[in-house]
């Protein structure tokens, strides 16, 4: 610590980021030193916290007021102010449905489709995704060499931005692409996988989990680690059978983290879009349209944008994904306690 | 998880606390890793190996596995290089023989090594192309110079770095706010973090893009950087990093009277390096990588980003697909460095905060 009046240095001045964080810093210096007087040194707090609360409050909180307010607002106009109020039309609207097993005897029959797809994709990829990590963690978490390779071959392709992951798999799976010419060469028939529907969902399913099973992989390890190495000891020693110790001790005790991965892969699930969108663009026909690309289209990208039909359809969806973080605090909390 | 599955895992679990004999357990978890390897890396390989095919070499079904082009060969007085072809003649002996002109189903053909001979009339069917890898580099440098690729790159690269840094210095200074002082509204404000957790840019799309439009940003670079500058996960991580530093250290640099700025400045933050690391590797990647909102708020290819410039490329009715491929492969290089260099950091980041 420094004994003289000037600012005391607590790190070595000589690395580059250090010098580059006291010279840009050191300009802010004399007006930071004028609000400080103006405020005091307590009122600080509200001056350090201000900048991230104006972009919450700009970019997060009054967005959802202003989304509320458009969901019971028609016209085509983005601006409020010329917007009539139409109540709860839209909603009426989303929810108009002959039979709701169906969604093509809805009105809003493609928000249905997306409805009913996200479910599908999303029950269908939970099992598939922590299946595979689970399985993935267990094998990592054995005495295996060049065990941080085989991790970091698992774990990339989460780096890899979804419009990239989609081309890589879009090349592959095309007409004339990798997969067709193994088939042929195998004797078989071509496939058109994103011209048949219950392909498409399924390369749908299979790239969200190529692309994001890594990350889950990784939360599960560190769960897996944690075990104690001596409860497998004591196992050992009675000589407890395999099957028992993974159902008496490695699933009891992974199972929080288990339950965490559940949740966080069901929240992202529901907001399946970039991928998904990129590799088969919802088709064939809506055969994989998801609700958020629905939500988008409606907005964005048909012929007249309806502003705030989408805003009621997002409303939805975000009831539901308020919902379900609502469980995973709750779930965290618990296994915080 | 099945049973079968289940009890295999379970024996695999047992062979670790086994060492020595190599058991068909182990055999089982390395045929489950190599099948990992070749499901995980060879995708990226084939894009790699295509992304350098001439555009003739990707049409040919099925795919070969190298990029490979007719060898051709220059045969004095011709003044086009010819290709070059095995040919089985009709006395049954092979032999490499440049191709002059094919009519029909009927070749001629010459021989390269003595052109004074006279040509040879061959069915196609008795000769075959002979083939070499040439890797096609044109793929790469012509998006350069023909399409706005170069545009998307320096749009994404100033995304990345300006939003990297306000995310910083904004999520930092609330962070040190949090953590180091005690106001009125304290509370309020965590909740007020929390809660932006709930709230993806899913939901909020529409009102957000009018909140852009009415900020007059609309079509700028600026409309993709501010919206998710003040993350909420970013505020959390920097929090818990610094309720961690010693106290004295603040209270002692009080009474040397710095300011809360420079005691914010040049105290914390050098100290939150380690943890500001990981906050920027996470910035860097949604942002290189972010989709659904520089989607609907860009409608300007001018100021489209690598990822909205790819997809528009791919959407089109003829999809050159050799230049597309190598477009993929330059999007994807830096994060594939960023990853080679600092994959301890970030999955040890990941493992500890949760997030992604």
């Amino acid at each position: 610590m420094s004994e003289t009046g000037s600012p005391p240095r607590a790190f070595p001045r000589d690395s580059l980021a250090s010098r580059l964080i006291q010279a840009v810093a050191g300009l802010a210096d004399r007006p930071m030193a004028w609000i400080q007087r103006a405020v005091g040194g307590r009122g600080m707090a509200y001056v350090f916290l201000a900048p991230n609360i104006l972009f919450f409050g700009l970019f997060v909180f009054l967005p959802i007021g202003i989304n509320m307010a458009m969901s019971l607002t028609g016209g085509t106009n983005l601006f409020l102010s010329e917007r009539p109020f139409i109540g709860g039309d839209h909603y009426r609207s989303l929810m108009q449905c002959g039979s709701y097993l169906d969604p093509a005897s809805c009105r809003e029959d493609h928000f249905w489709k997306g409805v009913s797809n996200t479910l599908k994709f999303t029950i269908v990829q939970m099992v598939a995704m922590v299946g595979t990590a689970l399985v993935t963690a267990l094998v990592l978490n054995r005495k295996i060499r060049g065990r941080g390779f085989f991790r970091a071959v698992y774990f990339f392709p989460v780096l890899l931005s979804p419009v990239v992951v989609a081309l890589i798999w879009k090349w592959i799976l095309q007409r004339d692409g990798l997969l067709n010419g193994a088939i042929t060469l195998a004797g078989g028939e071509k496939i058109l996988f994103f011209v048949e529907p219950g392909w498409a969902m399924f390369w749908a399913v299979f790239v969200s989990v190529w692309a994001h099973m890594g990350f889950y992989t990784l939360i599960l390890l560190a769960g897996l680690q944690a075990i104690p190495a001596d409860l497998y000891e004591a196992a050992e020693m009675d000589g407890t059978k395999p099957m028992r110790v993974l159902t008496r001790i490695t699933l009891p005790l992974l199972w929080p983290n288990l339950v965490v991965v559940l949740v966080l892969v069901l929240i992202k699930a529901v907001q399946t879009f970039d991928e998904v969108f990129v590799l088969t663009g919802g088709g064939p026909g809506t055969a994989t349209l998801m609700v958020v690309q629905y939500i988008y289209e409606t907005a964005f990208a048909n012929q007249v944008q309806n502003f705030g039909l989408a805003a009621a359809a997002s409303m939805m969806l975000g009831t539901l994904l308020f919902a379900l973080t609502m469980l995973q605090l709750w779930i965290a909390r618990r296994k915080a306690a | 998880m099945n049973r079968i599955a289940m009890s295999r895992a379970a024996s695999l679990l047992r062979q670790t606390r086994r060492p020595g004999r190599l058991g068909w357990t182990d055999i089982l978890s390395y045929a489950y890793l190599a099948l990992g390897v070749v499901l995980m890396f060879g995708p990226v390989l084939w894009l790699v190996l295509s992304s350098l095919k001439t555009p003739a070499a990707l049409l040919e079904f099925p795919p070969s596995f190298l990029p490979l082009t007719q060898k051709t060969i220059s045969v004095p007085g011709h003044t086009q290089p010819l290709e070059l072809h095995r040919v089985r003649l009709p006395d049954g002996s092979v032999k490499e023989l440049a191709q002059i002109r094919r009519i029909g189903i009927q070749a001629t053909m010459i021989d390269p090594a003595n052109p004074a001979a006279p040509a040879i009339r061959v069915p196609i069917e008795a000769r075959e192309p002979v083939r070499e890898v040439a890797f096609a580099w044109s793929n790469y440098t012509e998006p350069l110079k023909q399409f706005a690729f170069g545009r998307y790159f320096a749009n994404s690269l100033f995304v990345t770095l300006v939003a990297t840094i306000i995310t910083l210095l904004i999520n930092s200074m609330a962070a040190y706010a949090l953590a180091i002082y005690e106001f009125r509204g304290k509370n309020a404000a965590l909740l007020m973090v929390i809660g932006t957790l709930m709230i993806p840019i899913t939901i909020v799309l529409v009102p957000v893009f009018l909140v852009v439009t009415e900020l007059g940003l609309n079509n700028s670079l600026w409309a993709v950087i501010l919206p998710g500058a003040a993350t909420p996960t970013g505020v959390f991580l920097l929090r818990q990093y610094m309720l961690t530093l010693p106290r004295d250290l603040i209270e002692a640099a009080r009474m040397d009277k710095a300011s809360e700025w420079q005691i914010y400045s040049r105290i914390v933050m050098p100290l939150t390096l380690p943890a500001l690391a990981v906050l920027a590797i996470f910035s860097i990647m949604w942002r290189w990588n972010e989709f659904l909102w520089p989607l609907a708020v860009l409608t300007k290819s001018e100021v489209y980003t690598l990822q909205i410039g790819l997809n528009a490329f791919q959407g089109e009715l003829q999809t050159q697909w050799h230049y597309l491929l190598a477009m993929t492969v330059m999007t994807l290089a830096p994060v594939a460095l960023v990853f080679v260099f600092l994959q301890r950091f970030i999955t040890t980041g990941i493992a500890n905060t949760g997030m992604k």
